[in-house]
């Protein structure tokens, strides 16, 4: 489903991505955890091309992401993003953000795309919200509406960045929970997170990163029961003591 | 003071109007309305293009905007009205080189309040726009233009100010606003200057005051747009 080869990207002379070999294949949960500034959030940008790449190649269905002839539009559309920080249009209410996709992108008609949009938000537990406004929903809330944007345009990919490290602790569960059922649904999925129960749980593999490459491939329950790099060691044990 | 309103305040409220041509205080609203229409589309791509990802777009904008912001508004009024009809091949009215000439000011302060109001809208907005798969204008179109364009509401109401008191240098070119009829009325009445350009700047603080007050209400509904529910992130 997506496959990267020998992607390296370069901040000036700062090696932000080094050498990442990886495929995900269709129906997988990958979580992708390390310290901050590992590289995780850039290897995701990476993979719709919200970050160009300095070498190597990524593809996703098939698709040379990276291509000059390559069209970044509608290959998006079928990539979900999900933003550590939401980011919901203010101006548009909780349905029009849901259906703006499908109408501009997909060309749906708006009847198709708000009963659609209005489906995806019962599945999230939001149907009530369907009027309201982003600033008046919660964080957690605010978060299931950006899940039900990018499970809108029907991507057969969704890529989580950090999603629940800006909610309050008490909203991150009603996210998980979430993306946890679409895991159950069979959906292809990479997630930047650090909630371990979430990996154990619905993840099938877990990458670990360190400055900017994938130092260890294990199971969920491998990882954090005996990661064997030294740096995954201390950062199982970091994460454990917070 | 009484006295002069009374006989000279239908001149300087709208010239000879219905028996000539309109003047007065109506002109130079008219004169601030039609800079302010005709400016800001104009304005808005303008802004569009110093925003432009494209250095072909954004180059002639920056230089059109940095041009006209280093002049002053007298100066761009005398060239247009030595430019303008050389340009065109004949003689144009004082109040088409009035309006030319403020909106080609206006165009350069307000596209900057749109690049400032494009550039004002966080980055995430751009970016969950674009992964979903809209293009560039299509972003620009449905996401950054709806919310730029309510935040700038207040500053264009801003510059509209700025247009009325500037339509008053139309006078150097005689054209019959506002600032032109007192300075007629004064003419006639020779020793009552005082009076005569206390009523004008009067008027002038009056219509000012009160826009200034309108966008003050503005921005105060803009905020509170923004942050519907207090604590929500």
């Amino acid at each position: 489903m997506i496959s990267f080869r020998d992607v390296e990207k370069y901040y000036g002379t700062y090696k932000a991505l080094d050498a990442i070999t990886e495929t995900v294949e269709k129906g997988e949960v990958v979580v992708v955890c390390g310290p901050s500034g590992s590289g995780k959030s850039t290897l995701i940008r990476t993979i719709n091309r919200l970050e160009p790449i300095s070498g190597g190649t990524i593809s996703v269905d098939g698709i040379d992401v990276h291509a000059q002839n390559v069209n970044v539009n509608s290959l998006r559309s079928r990539i979900g993003f999900v933003f550590q920080s939401f980011n919901l249009f203010p101006h548009l209410s909780v349905l029009e953000n849901v259906s703006i996709g499908p109408t501009t992108v997909l060309r749906q008609s708006a009847q198709q795309a708000r009963s659609h949009g209005l489906v995806l938000l019962d599945k999230v537990g939001l149907a009530s919200k369907a009027g309201a406004y982003p600033p008046q929903l919660s964080g957690g809330q605010q978060q299931r509406v950006a899940i039900a944007r990018a499970l809108a345009m029907q991507p057969p990919v969704m890529l989580f960045d950090e999603p629940t490290s800006a909610l309050d602790p008490e909203m991150v569960g009603e996210v998980l929970n979430v993306m946890k059922q679409l895991a159950a649904d069979g959906m292809t999925m990479v997630c930047v997170t650090h909630e371990m129960g979430f990996a154990r749980e619905v993840g099938d593999r877990i990458l670990f990163m360190d400055a900017g490459a994938i130092l260890e491939r294990a199971s969920p329950e491998e990882f954090f029961k005996s990661p064997q790099h030294p740096r995954a060691q201390k950062f199982v044990a970091d994460i454990r003591h917070a | 003071m009484i006295e002069i309103l009374d006989r000279y305040g239908l001149l300087l409220l709208m010239g000879q109007y219905p028996h000539g041509p309109l003047g007065g205080l109506a002109l130079t609203i008219c004169l601030a309305l039609a800079g302010l229409v005709i400016s800001f589309p104009l304005a808005v791509l303008v802004g569009i293009a110093r925003t432009s990802p494209w250095r072909a777009f954004r180059l002639p904008a920056a230089l059109i905007v940095n041009a006209v912001r280093g002049l002053p508004v007298l100066m761009l009024i005398f060239w247009a009205y030595f430019i303008v009809p050389l340009m065109i091949g004949r003689s144009v009215s004082g109040i088409t080189t009035v309006i030319c000439a403020l909106v080609l000011y206006e165009l350069a302060f307000m596209g900057e309040v749109v690049r400032a109001g494009i550039e004002a809208i966080p980055k995430g907005q751009v970016e969950a726009a674009r992964s979903m798969g809209m293009s560039y204008r299509q972003t620009l179109q449905k996401i950054i233009l709806p919310q730029a364009l309510v935040q700038m509401a207040p500053s264009i109401l801003n510059q509209f100010i700025n247009l009325v008191k500037n339509t008053s240098l139309s006078y150097i070119i005689s054209v019959n606003e506002l600032t032109y009829a007192a300075y007629q009325v004064n003419a006639q009445l020779l020793t009552r200057p005082f009076e005569v350009y206390l009523i004008l700047a009067a008027t002038y603080f009056l219509i000012c005051w009160s826009l200034s007050l309108a966008v003050g209400k503005m921005e105060r509904s803009v905020n509170q747009r923004r942050q519907l529910a207090p604590g929500a992130a």
